[in-house]
This record gives C-alpha cells, structure tokens and sequence, in this order.
C-alpha cells in the first residue's frame, strides 16, 4: 500500500525511489541478491552482448497504437464530414451513436466555471471514466490523443536532433503538473470561464481535424517546435492536466503493465522511449518493490517499452486475471 | 580587516545543484507563461471586447461562456450550417459557437432548434422547445437610408449576387432542403425581402411612411416578437445591409 501511494506521489511529482527495507519483499530481496552472484552477472552480460550481436526492434505496440488514434480521430471526422454520426462532437464532448460522451478534464472545467452539474455530462463522463479506466486511464493518452501522437514525431525529430548534438533536452520539474491542474480548476471556478481550453492542444487539433484548419493550430506548431527544440515531450510530461485527470482515472485500473524483475538485464532501454520515465525507475537494479509488479498509475499504456525491452520483461497483464484463472 | 573577509563566503554550488536551481527557474518560468497564454485568451471575452451572436437558445453571455464545453455538436447538426467556432484570434472565446448573420442567419430551417438538442451542457438552453421563443438579439434598421422599402423602391434579381453561399428555407419550394439563395431571383414591386423571409411570423412589417397612400415608401418595423435570428440581414439586398441584428451583448450594453 505504501509503495503505491509512493507511485501515486509520483505521479503528482514526487522523485522516484527505492523501496524501504520494510516495503520490499523477501522475494524481491531475494531475486536482488541473486542478481549480484559472479554466475547471474556473468550470465547477464553474456546475455547483453547476444542483444548487441542480434538486435531486435519491434513496433507492434505503437503501430497498433498509431491505428489507434487515428481510427478514433478518423471517425470524427468522417461523422461530420460524411455525415454518418456514429462520433458527433469533438474530444471534449461527443455523442457516440448517440450515448453522451465527455472528457473528465473538460467537464469538471466547465462545472467549476458554470457552478452547477450537468446531467448530461455527467452522464457523458461517468461512461468516458469507466472506459478508461479499464484500459487504464492514461491510455486515452496514448491511444486516443491527437495531439499524442504529433508530440510523437516532434519527440523522433528531438532525438534525432539531440543524437547529433543539436538539442539538449531541458527538463521541468513534474510537479508543475499538479500546480497547473490546480490553478486551471481555480482559474475556471474563480474567471467562469474554461480558461485552460484556451491553450489546450488536445480541443485546438480536435477541432481543427473535425471543423477546418484554425489560426489556434499556430499555438499547437509552437508546442511542438518546444518540444522538438527545448524540451522534449513538455507538454504531455509536464503540463497537460488532461493526462493528469485520467492519470487519476486510471490510477487502479485492470490493464496495467507488469514487470518482471527476474527477466530485467537492467539495461534501461525502456526507459530511455518512455514518456514518463519514473514509472520505470524500478527497472533500475536494486529499485523493485517485488518480484513482479506493475508500473505506476501515471503509465499511458503505450507499450514503448514492452516493444523494446529484449527480454520481455515488461509486458501487459490484467490485474487479478491470474487469481480468476 | 576588509569587510567581505567577515561575511561568510556562499556554499559554491555543485554542478547537481545548478542544474536543479535551474530547473526549477524554468519550470516557474513554464508555469506562468501557461497560465498567462490561457489568460490572455480569457481576456476579450471577460472584457466583452468584441460583439457576437450566439446560437439560439444560448444563456446570458456570461453564463454561456461558464457552460460551453467547446465541442462543436451544435455546429453538426445545422441544416444551414449557420453556427461557426470561433477562432482563437476573435476573441469570443476559442472554440465556442457563434452565427455570422450577414454570411449565413440562422433561418430555422431545422424548425425544433437542433442545436439546442444536441447541446450536451445547455449552454445552448434546454428550455426553449420553439423558434418563437430564442432571444438572441434584436434587428434594428441601422441604415434607413439604404433601405429600398423606405425610397419606395422595388427589387428584382438575386438578393445577395450570384457568388452568395448562403442556404435559406424557401417552402414553397422543398420544406426540407434549404436552398441557395442565389438560385432565388425575387421581382418585387416594393422590397419587402426582410419581411417576406422572416421565419418569425409577424416579428417585421412594412408601414406607411406616410398617411398619403400614392406614397410607396414603406418602413421595415421590427416588433417584440423578434427573435434576433438575422434572416432579415442575410437577406437584406443594400451593401452593407440596411438591417441589422443587435446581438443580446449589445442589447445588455446599451440598457
């Protein structure tokens, strides 16, 4: 329980840690010596050095990701554009034939601002709520998000920018994200007004895709340009209280993905891809809490690292599908 | 002695601890920079800096704004496509809907006030069922001085040119369909093209501008009823129109 409140800090800006001798389990105590025997070490790099021979690169993940997000956006589009209605509305609201949908960002906004609950949207983000949170809140991050996957390829140009040298990668501190959720909410409360919309890239590309091309998407090029030469993934790491929200949503959710200390050559290649490279801290040797166990609420799911981990050490799982089984 | 010998010398900084400082410097430096790029779009809207007629049924511009959630489904479903988002440069808020009367009015081609229904927050009020009963302006002949009725004089061709996109309902010729308005050449012996569209039944009239009865001159007289749909702008034949729609927000303003 400690050590998922520490994630959960985490996900609100705590820095990532090691587990306490009392939060450790003998298992993983275990499993940790183990490691540090000449044999297991001679094994591992012998293992390593058969990675380097053979490398492996899977993008099973994100290309069923990719399609992901680009069939739900498609069907916006088309909704309107053909007029079928099978997704009328935009990411902050939507019918989905017919049922109310909303995003839980934008719907707590708008009640703090207009200071009365919605039947509708409430209605609309009980059902969003519920969806996600079985895949795992964040997940609407990575399988749903427009903007997600333009940050995606801003971040291919950063690294390949940074690789030769030309961009340095600037971090923020992760608790920014929590003051901003914060102040928004104050800001939509206080002002009557969804003040955070005015910036929110995630309505500015929705819109845009379903109604046209808008002078806001010069806004959205502008984030993209940060993060392609300042500050790699900013947005969604840093200041996006949309992720937050689901984050929260998705805190205990079923899909989660699992890591499997045993398995894990701690060499970090999942971290290195991950957006949100604290939950994978305990992939660091001597960081795990347990034997197995999943990574923190702040994961969008997004299977960067389960397609680049050579060992399959991190895979996904259903919470409690093994004790139904 | 020299004085800087007695105060204490300041810890150097370790490399470690200049990178956090300076983090944490621009991660204030993020946060205000968010909040201050959200405010300055909140700014013209909270200063009402510009004028906008919003959809029917929408709630007093204050609440409106509180109650939208910018989706855009009442944009979707006008047969007219009358309702537009605005931008983020225009001040009435990104992403919330508005109606550009002279471009395209809302003519209640819909007739149950689509957009009301598929408003999802009732900013777009669930309590108005009719057209007769949206408030969203009043029109008011701004230029009398333009208006053909009032020189007595008759229109005929295309109200708006032949290059016009707007759609209005004409009944008589399909109930459902709206129809460009440019397919729709008018031969009237007095212009009376606000009060002839006007899909508010007895909102406009022409009256006398005198008692002399061989006197053509007529005046456009706009009355309660009026619902402030901007039909009779859209329509209205002088450039620019003789008639226009003071938008609810105007309306506040002046009383």
């Amino acid at each position: 329980m400690k050590w998922f409140l520490h994630k959960l800090a985490m996900m609100f800006g705590a820095d990532p840690r090691r587990p306490s001798a009392d939060e450790e389990t003998d298992a993983a105590r275990a499993m940790k010596a183990l490691k540090k025997t000449p044999d297991e070490v001679a094994k591992r790099k012998a293992l390593i050095a058969d990675e380097h021979e053979n490398p492996q690169f899977s993008h099973k993940w994100r290309n069923l990701r990719w399609v992901s997000i680009i069939v739900i956006n498609a069907l916006f589009v088309i909704s309107f554009a053909w007029d079928v209605q099978l997704v009328e509305g935009s990411m902050s609201a939507s019918r989905f034939l017919g049922f109310h949908m909303a995003d839980p960002n934008a719907a707590l906004q708008v009640m703090l601002a207009f200071k009365e609950v919605m039947l509708n949207l409430v209605i609309g983000t009980v059902t969003v709520i519920a969806l996600w949170w079985i895949v795992g809140g964040r997940a609407f991050c990575a399988w749903a998000c427009p903007y997600h996957l333009l940050a995606e390829w801003a971040e291919a140009i950063h690294l390949f920018l940074a690789r030769r040298g030309w961009v340095k990668d600037h971090p923020f501190h992760r608790g920014l994200r929590l003051v901003l959720w914060v102040i928004f909410m104050i800001l939509a409360f206080a002002t009557g007004y969804t003040v955070f919309e005015y910036i929110n890239p995630v309505g500015i590309v929705s819109r845009a895709l379903i109604y046209g091309p808008t002078v806001a998407i010069i806004w959205v090029i502008f984030l993209l340009g940060v993060e392609i030469f300042f500050s790699r993934r900013f947005w969604c790491r840093y200041v996006c209280p949309i992720g937050l929200t689901y984050g929260i949503t998705g805190a205990v959710a079923p899909i989660q993905i699992k890591y499997d200390l045993e398995k894990c050559l701690h060499e970090g290649e999942c971290r290195a891809v991950c957006l949100v490279p604290h939950v994978l801290e305990i992939t660091k040797m001597g960081y795990a809490q347990d034997e197995v166990e999943f990574i923190g609420p702040d994961c969008t799911r997004c299977g960067l690292c389960v397609d680049v981990c050579p060992q399959n050490a991190l895979s996904f799982a259903v919470r409690g599908l093994d004790k139904i089984i | 002695m020299s004085k800087t010998a007695d105060t204490p010398k300041k810890p150097r900084l370790t490399r470690r601890e200049l990178e956090r400082r300076r983090m944490l410097i621009r991660t204030m430096a993020l946060g205000v920079a968010a909040v201050s790029a959200g405010l300055i779009g909140w700014y013209p809207v909270y200063k009402k800096v510009f004028d906008r007629l919003r959809p029917p049924g929408a709630l007093d511009e204050d609440e409106f704004l509180a109650a939208c959630i910018k989706c855009g489904q009442c944009v979707q479903v006008c047969p007219v496509e009358a309702i537009k988002l605005a931008d983020g440069d225009e001040g009435y808020g990104l992403g919330v809907p508005y109606i550009d009367a002279r471009a395209q009015a809302c003519d209640f081609s819909c007739d149950a006030v689509q957009c009301v229904l598929a408003c999802p927050t009732g900013a777009l009020s669930h309590l108005i069922a009719k057209k007769e009963e949206v408030t969203m302006g009043f029109a008011r002949l701004a230029r009398p001085e333009a208006c053909l009725a009032m020189k007595g004089l008759g229109f005929t061709g295309l109200a708006r040119g032949d290059d016009f996109p707007g759609l209005l309902r004409y009944e008589e010729i399909d109930r459902w369909e709206p129809q460009p308005v440019a397919s729709h050449p008018y031969e009237l012996e007095i212009c009376d093209l606000c009060v002839r569209e006007c899909p508010i039944e007895g909102a406009i009239t022409l009256e006398p501008l005198s008692i002399d009865y061989q006197d053509k001159r007529r005046v456009p007289t706009i009355h309660k009823s009026c619902v402030g749909c901007g039909t009779c702008e859209m329509i209205c034949p002088a450039e620019p129109a003789a008639i226009v729609i003071d938008t609810e927000l105007a309306l506040e303003a002046s009383a």
